[in-house]
């Protein structure tokens, strides 16, 4: 019965990397830049969701809605300050930059909320669940959080399939320059896809911190690096492979930390990447670039 | 190899005799204000980490410069090389080794050591490209970092006790002593990472690493960089290549790791040490130097370092400011139309209203 219990912990653990992941892959796929800023607007979304709730007294619906609005806010700011300038750059600069956009948010919560932790109280309301006879208990939390991930994802495969947008976004993620010519505004998709990965961090961090209730600066980073293997390990700039990828980088991080060691836990997460990229070094679901001579 | 004439010079000669030049100065400014007390001692106690960040930074551009690939593990080489190096130091501190023997051969083995380990790792990490490679570099390094932290290394009179679950499990003799415990690691290593030493090790990297550019095997480096199929086209053999530079850019960043275990008594592989967010931050000093360029390297290294000290009268903004200022500087250096905008405006011009130039962004 453990076994399974930690199975769906893993699960849930998984499907919030994959929700990160996926601003990752979104952001990768389209700007082919790594937004390593992304971990910490999961922070900066965990703190509006704090605030409002804890010095405003909003109900947690509402925290929510304005942490996410917040979060894609921030995302398009963040992308047409420090990312639209350098398109055209390297992607080294873009790289450090972004490590620059990181360190700013880290400092800026730090300077605004202080450095101590705070606890989270969960926002999910769902109450626990005891199977086979109190064997098994699956919380509220875990609940809610395969339950967004579902939708998450099964909403997104709608947007990017059926709408012009997101048909938009497949086009410039193939070849931006083509879908220029056709006609697709770039700059406005490649905000979108900021503001849509933006926006489902602040989700991730929601849930992150229902799950694991405490909230620093540093609440981001190692989730952000965690998802943003799991957008690796799933093949980067493929959604389908960002939620594959997520759900086995959790179940796998759980179940090291229950039957080998808890405290080697990252490193077997990270030895699984290394293996898996070894054998298909375009991850699970990518796509292999044929290359021209 | 120096001619009387001048001209014969080369430019890569110049850059290297500056470079060279400049790192001998540098000493010797800093030996004038510390025997006249004009360095504060708070000054003086981060002279040993520029220099080690300097070093790495040097092995870091050599495979990002030089080579074309983006680590993001070289923290975890300065790991490996750190704690080979302290548990030589530790074992041989009680044989009456003459110390300076003692700090080369632990040096010698931290960066050997640190050599295997990149060499290693190299063999199926290069296979990889761009960001794939980049991501299992930082995986290798935080599976170092991890694999460490739970470590126990214990001596006694029977010898050597390993163990991966906790020290009790060692099972030694009374008079055993620890040499690695754990999470909290090596204590008691010799301090003997003095500025001098960082200035010769700066130094001696640098030798190497202009040595190495400057020859066939560089340019044969440089020829896999900028165009891998061109380069295997004339003969290059890439792997062997690659994995020359990968192995001594690893060994550089041993080489840093053994100043860094020397000059602290304890010795603990944490995620700010030797997590990811030192090899990010060392990769930072490489791209804001300017990638290719050592020198660049050593200044970006050290006027980043000293940043956060000047500001410390900031208190908490300090690194809000740092953060702005390496956006800025990233925005002025690398976008399109800053670079546009610098051409168009002469280089005294540009000095004179330097505090526009920023505002522009």
């Amino acid at each position: 019965m453990s076994f399974i219990s930690y199975l769906i912990n893993g699960v849930s653990l998984g499907s919030i990397y994959a929700i990160i992941a996926l601003g990752y892959t979104m952001v990768y796929g389209i700007a082919k830049m790594l937004n390593f800023a992304h971990g910490d607007v999961i922070m900066i979304g965990c703190y509006i969701v704090f605030v409002l709730m804890g010095s405003f007294h909003l109900n947690s619906t509402v925290s929510i809605i304005a942490a996410v609005i917040g979060c894609t806010v921030l995302g398009v700011v963040i992308e047409k300050i420090a990312y639209k300038p350098l398109r055209k750059a390297s992607p080294l600069a873009v790289l450090i930059t972004a490590i620059g956009v990181s360190y700013f948010l880290q400092n800026f919560a730090l300077i605004l909320f202080g450095a101590d932790t705070k606890s989270f109280t969960s926002v999910v309301s769902i109450p626990t669940i005891k199977l086979a006879g109190g064997d098994l208990t699956i919380s509220g939390v875990t609940i809610a959080t395969v339950i967004s991930c579902i939708i998450i994802m099964a909403a997104l495969m709608i947007f990017i399939k059926k709408s012009k947008s997101g048909q938009a976004m497949l086009a410039v993620s193939e070849d931006k320059d083509a879908a220029q010519l056709m006609g697709v505004n770039v700059n406005k998709t490649i905000s979108l896809t900021f503001a849509i990965g933006s926006g489902l961090a602040a989700i991730a961090g929601v849930l992150l911190c229902s799950a694991y209730p405490t909230l620093s600066p540093y609440t981001g980073a190692m989730p952000g690096i965690k998802a943003f293997t799991a957008a690796v390990f799933g093949g980067i700039g493929s959604i389908p492979g960002a939620l594959i990828g997520g759900i086995l980088l959790g179940v796998i991080e759980i179940l090291g930390r229950a039957y080998i060691s808890s405290q080697l836990s990252d490193a077997i997460v990270f030895a699984v990447l290394i293996i898996v990229l070894l054998v298909k070094p375009t991850g699970l679901l990518g796509k292999q670039v044929q290359e021209k001579v | 190899m120096k001619k009387s004439n001048m001209k014969s010079i080369n430019k890569q000669t110049k850059s290297m005799l500056i470079t060279y030049a400049m790192v001998i100065a540098v000493f010797i400014i800093v030996e004038i204000m510390i025997s006249t007390g004009m360095m504060s001692s708070l000054m003086q106690g981060l002279l040993v980490p520029l220099c080690i960040y300097s070093i790495v930074a040097i092995g870091l551009n050599l495979c990002v410069g030089y080579l074309g690939e983006l680590s993001l593990g070289h923290a975890g080489f300065m790991c490996v090389g750190a704690f080979s190096s302290a548990v030589f130091s530790k074992c041989m501190m009680t044989s009456g080794m003459n110390e300076t023997l003692r700090f080369i051969l632990a040096l010698l083995i931290g960066t050997v050591v640190a050599a295997v380990f990149g060499w290693l790792i190299g063999i199926p990490v290069l296979r990889l490209r761009g960001d794939y490679l980049a991501i299992v570099t930082l995986a290798f390094g935080e599976i170092i970092k991890n694999v460490i932290n739970v470590m126990y290394l214990g001596r006694d009179s029977k010898g050597f006790h390993f163990s991966i679950k906790d020290s009790a499990s060692l099972n030694m003799q009374a008079d055993g002593k620890m040499i690695i415990d754990g999470a909290k690691g090596i204590v008691g290593t010799p301090n003997q990472s003095t500025f001098v030493v960082g200035i010769i090790i700066i130094l001696i990297s640098l030798f190497v690493s202009f040595n190495l550019v400057n020859s066939r095997t560089g340019r044969a480096i440089m020829a896999i960089r900028d165009n891998r199929i061109a380069a295997e086209s004339v003969g290059i053999n890439i792997t062997k290549y690659k994995l020359m530079a990968f192995t001594i850019s690893a060994a550089i960043a041993g080489a840093g790791g053994v100043l860094y275990a020397h000059n602290l008594s304890t010795l603990t592989a944490l995620p700010a040490n030797f997590g990811y967010n030192m090899s990010i931050m060392i990769l930072v000093f490489v791209v804001l130097g300017g990638m290719g360029s050592f020198r660049g390297s050593i200044i970006a290294a050290v006027v980043l370092t000293m940043l956060p000290e000047v500001l410390r009268g900031l208190a908490d903004y300090r690194m809000l400011i740092y953060a702005i200022v390496l956006i800025i500087m990233m925005l002025f250096n690398w976008a399109p139309k800053a670079i546009e905008w610098r051409e168009k405006h002469s280089l005294k011009r540009m000095f004179g209203k330097k505090e526009k130039a920023e505002e522009v962004q």
